[in-house]
Parts: C-alpha cells; structure tokens; sequence
C-alpha cells in the first residue's frame, strides 16, 4: 500500500503538470491577443498568480469550507459510538497515525465524504440517514472508502486539480465576456497600429477563440477523469481494508436506492461524496461528465470479487464486469500478492428487526445533534427534551414521575 | 583534476544513495514496531473491558457459571503472560470463551436489550474487530519491510546494520478459528 501511495503521487503530479501546461498556454494567448508585443508574459503570470491564490485558500481553508458547506457538526463518541469504533478500525487497519475528525450531517439521505489536505488532518462526514440505514458492515465499508481516500491522498490531488479547472474556467470567462463586451478595442488599436503582424494577429484570435470555449471542457474531462478513476481506487483499497466487498456492496446499494437529494450538496461539492449526491441529473449513464463510475458497477465488480480482497482481485473483477484490459490500479500495487482471503462479517442483528428502528433512529439523531437531551423513563417512555425547555424537572406524561434534568 | 571531481562527486552520489536506503530501512522498522504497539493497545483495552462484562452478565446468566470463569481466568493468564507465544496462547483461549459467551446470550432476551450490555458487546466487537485490523496492518508492514531486507540494493545496507527479518503474527491457537461448541443442558 506504501508503494501505491507513491506511484499514485507520481500519477498525480503528471496529471496536475498537464493541466499546468493548459494554464500556462491559455494565460499566454489570451495575454498576446491584448497585446502582442509583452501581454503573453502578462497573461501567464496572471494565470499563476490566479491559480496560486485560489489554491492556497483551498489548501488552508478548504475542508473547512467544505464542512460548513454540507452544514456537518463535529460530534463526540457518545453521540455514535458505533461510527467512532468503526472509524478507529479503519485507522488501524490503515495503519494512520491519527484518528481523522467525526462530523454528521443532519439529513436523512444516505451519504458520506472524507476531507483534509494530509492524513493527520483530515476529517469523514457521513449523513444521519447513512447511520439509520448501514448496518455495523456496511458502514464498515463506507468508512473503509472514506478512509482509502485520505489514505491515497486524494482529497490534495482533486483540491489542486480542481483549483486548475476553477483558474482555466474564470479566465476564460473573462476572456469571453470582454470580447463581447467590447473590451476588445485594445486589439484594433493594436493591429492598426501594426500592419505586419495582421495575419499573425488572426492567428491568435482564432486560438484565443478556441481556447476559450474547449479549455474549460478539456479541463473539465481532465478533472472527471480523476475523479471516477479514484473512486474505483478508494473502492478497491476499502476491499483492502476491510477484508470484505460484500460490506461496500451492499452499503452502495442501499445508498443508490435511496431517493432522497442530499439539501446541502452542490455541483462544487458533489464529486466528494462517495456517490453523486444530486441524483436527478442522469447519474446512471457513464459518460465522461459524471464525477462518479455508475454504481451498478461498482456494485458489480465488488460483487465479482470470489477468491482474495487483493488489488490484484479487484483488477480481475474491474476486466471482467467492464470487459476491458483497462490497468486501474499501478503495477506497483499489484505485484504485492499477498493471498489475502475474505473474512467473514459481524452482524448479527436480522435486517427485518433492524429496520424497523431506523426511522426513529434517525430522528433521534438529528434531536442529538440539536443538543436535545434524552432520558429513559422507568416506565419504557424516552422523553426528548429540547435545548429551550428552561426547567430542571420535567415530569413523566405517561406515568407522572418527576425526574431531574442534569446540565 | 577533472577526474578527481568527478571521483569525488560519484562517491557523494553513492554515499547519498545509501544514506536514503538506510533511512527508509529505519522509517519501516518504525512503522513494523507503531503496528505491534497497535495491537498491544487493543489488547489491553478488552482487558479492561471485561471485568465490566461479567458485573453486567452475571445477573442474567445464572446457568453459564463455568464460560465466566474460564474468561476470567484467561484474562489473568494474558496479563501475566511475559513471552509472544505465551500471550498468544492465553489470548487465543480468551477469543474462544468470549465467542461462546456471545453465543449463549442469544438464550437471555432479557440480557439482549439491556441497553448497557448492548454498549459493551459494541465495544467488545469493535476491540475484537480492531485486534484483528491491527494484526492485519501489522503484517502487511512486516510484508513491506521484509521485501526491502531482501531485495537488492537494499540487502545490502540491511546486512551492514544488522536489520534483522520481522515474523509474521499467525494465529497459532485452534480455538480462534473453531466455532464455539454449544451444549445444551
């Protein structure tokens, strides 16, 4: 897994140069179409500095951005025990020294995403309704891909990718709002001005053109491509994690059979949870727009996985389902044969039983999330007391005892 | 003179070289040393776990006298065990007689909604869950640094100072992978 980490930061540094370079050429054009003479050194210095202040404000203040985007609150273990002690599994098993920040969101759509530019601090967020629904496996599973990617350095790599792709978007956006609205006098001026350089001067309207309407899309393509590849990635490092495929399915497919739109995700967001949060926009199709591999076949290939939870067995099961020799996963990775067998799972609790508390699991939940406190009467009655009730005694309604709020 | 700088230059890139083996030596042993420590934690911590168990046990289950004695005299025996296998050994018992408590609770309704052992047997899990990743993380590092032990050029540095192959940690008792008997009496 050391290794993998490395081979995928060469991966990501080449990747993140190519779009560099994409940068840098739509900085010079754009510059020399204003000025032919200096405007392109103009152009591509604005291009970095562009791209260098958007990145350090993500770089320091991205996942706290992120976090109060999706409305998570940081909570205690005493609030989810289960999530915590499965989140410390996850640690261990990926050997991190330092036990990543626990936030849930209150909404009852199924959902989750890790943040944090290093592994020392990052931080998972997953939905109230993600922990009504998963049963101890499944959120296992969810966690263990959640955890592969702040293991794999993922969220750094679609931060500064996605940093590229916002830089490359704005300027063209600039460029062809002031070509439209005539702030393109500059030009005439110039080529007026310049009579030799009227045919290199066309030249470069035409690139500038160009650029401007496929640079964002390249880029775009560029930055989805990413993004699917990595999740396939986090998926078969979670196989790796946990020693289970069949947690992660089925957890997968009790999240996509939701039909609930997560309030607080965006377009911005979206490529961060561990599936599309915004589900009306077609996400069945694999077409090279969407952020994430269409989870039937997530499913599929985790489902495909028999013998070993290898990433060698998650490459075989990746060419079966998709019938492609595709390499998902760096030779370095797979040359590590470690015969690792699937392990068999925790829960004992039957699904029927189990089901029927998740509603009112749910909304308890979120009331503790709202500081509601909770107490057990003798009686069987749980009295959810809110964080405006002013007293210290409240009295039972079913059986009349008095008991005292501690606060 | 050209010949002696260029001599000199090789030797630093040489010596360079086998500075950065040699502290990527260090870095894995640490590495092997952090997963084994992990293990330590999460045995200790179902230790402390199950004095707790049994007080909340006990007065549900009058008739499984003999599976809380066993607990709790593999307990003591893996806190007092000094070498690796001896541990091994009392801890591999200690799994056994846990999975056969946790079998018979399915007999006590009442014990399986008790909110404050439905707390524990969470906590109880997650240790066991934890004790096995961490068993697993631990060999994978010892994986990693085994492989730079032996292959070239690392071997070479390893040689030099001493650094010595790491086991694998195998679960040697049978009782850990044996489903707990249930008798009925």
């Amino acid at each position: 897994m050391w290794e993998l980490i490395q081979a995928n930061r060469r991966k990501s540094i080449f990747i993140l140069f190519g779009m560099g370079l994409l940068l840098l050429l739509i900085g010079y054009v754009f510059g020399s179409f204003y000025n032919p003479d200096s405007g392109g050194f103009i152009g591509l210095f604005i291009a970095v500095i562009l791209w260098a202040v958007l990145s350090t404000i993500s770089y320091f203040a991205g996942s706290k951005i992120i976090l109060g985007i999706s409305g998570a609150k940081e909570v205690t273990k005493e609030i989810h025990p289960q999530l915590f002690n499965v989140v410390e599994e996850m640690r261990i098993a990926a050997n991190l020294p330092n036990q990543p920040k626990i936030y849930i969101i209150s909404d009852s759509a199924p959902n989750a995403f890790a943040t944090g530019i290093k592994p020392e601090k990052s931080a998972i967020a997953v939905t109230a309704g993600l922990l009504g629904q998963l049963n101890r496996d499944e959120l296992q599973g969810v966690v263990a891909h959640e955890m592969s990617h702040i293991l794999n350095r993922d969220v750094l790599l679609m931060t500064f990718a996605g940093m590229m792709l916002g830089a490359i978007t704005l300027m063209a956006d600039i460029f062809t709002r002031s070509l439209w609205y005539g702030g393109g006098s500059s030009r005439y001026k110039s080529k007026s001005s310049n009579k030799g350089g009227g045919q290199g001067q066309i030249i470069i309207l035409v690139l500038a053109i160009a650029l401007a309407i496929l640079g964002p899309i390249m880029a775009q393509l560029l930055y989805f491509a990413i993004s699917r590849k990595r999740e396939y990635l986090a998926d078969a490092s979670a196989v790796r994690l946990t020693r289970y495929p069949e947690g992660l399915a089925s957890a997968l497919e009790k999240i996509s059979s939701s039909h609930l739109d997560l309030k607080t995700a965006n377009k911005v967001t979206a490529p961060m949870y561990i599936i599309n949060p915004l589900k009306k926009k077609g996400m069945q199709m694999a077409n090279l727009t969407s952020t994430h591999p269409p989870i039937t076949e997530r499913i599929r290939i985790l489902r495909a996985i028999n013998q070993g939870v290898d990433y060698s067995n998650y490459q075989a099961a990746f060419n079966q389902v998709k019938g492609t020799r595709s390499p998902l996963i760096p030779l370095s990775g797979l040359s590590e044969k470690l015969n690792l067998s699937v392990r068999t799972p925790d829960s004992s609790i039957s699904e029927n039983e189990e089901l029927l508390n998740t509603k009112r699991e749910v909304g308890d939940l979120m009331m503790k999330l709202n500081e509601y406190k909770f107490i057990n009467c003798t009686c069987g009655l749980k009295l959810k007391i809110p964080p405006q009730f002013n007293s210290d005694k409240i009295t039972c309604p079913k059986c009349g005892r008095i008991h005292t709020i501690n606060l | 003179m050209l010949y002696f700088i260029i001599f000199i230059v090789i030797i630093l890139l040489i010596g360079m070289f086998f500075v950065s083996i040699y502290n990527s030596l260090i870095g894995l042993r640490n590495r092997v040393k952090n997963a084994w420590s992990q293990i330590d934690v999460q045995l200790k911590r179902r230790h402390d776990l199950i004095p707790n168990l049994i007080e909340t046990v006990k007065g549900y289950m009058t008739h499984e006298r003999q599976i809380m004695e066993n607990i709790t005299k593999y307990r003591s025996q893996a806190m007092d065990a000094n070498t690796v296998g001896e541990k091994a050994a009392a801890e591999g018992l200690l799994s056994g007689a846990l999975g056969q408590l946790r079998v018979q609770v399915e007999n006590y309704p009442d014990l399986k909604a008790n909110q404050n052992f439905l707390a524990l047997q969470e906590e109880l899990t997650s240790t066991e869950n934890k004790i096995s990743f961490a068993r697993q993380a631990y060999n994978d590092q010892v994986l990693f640094y085994n492989n730079k032990i032996q292959m070239f050029p690392s071997n070479i540095i390893a040689g030099m100072f001493s650094f010595k192959v790491e086991e694998f940690f195998e679960i040697e008792n049978k009782n850990e992978k044996e489903v707990p008997k249930v008798s009925f009496n």
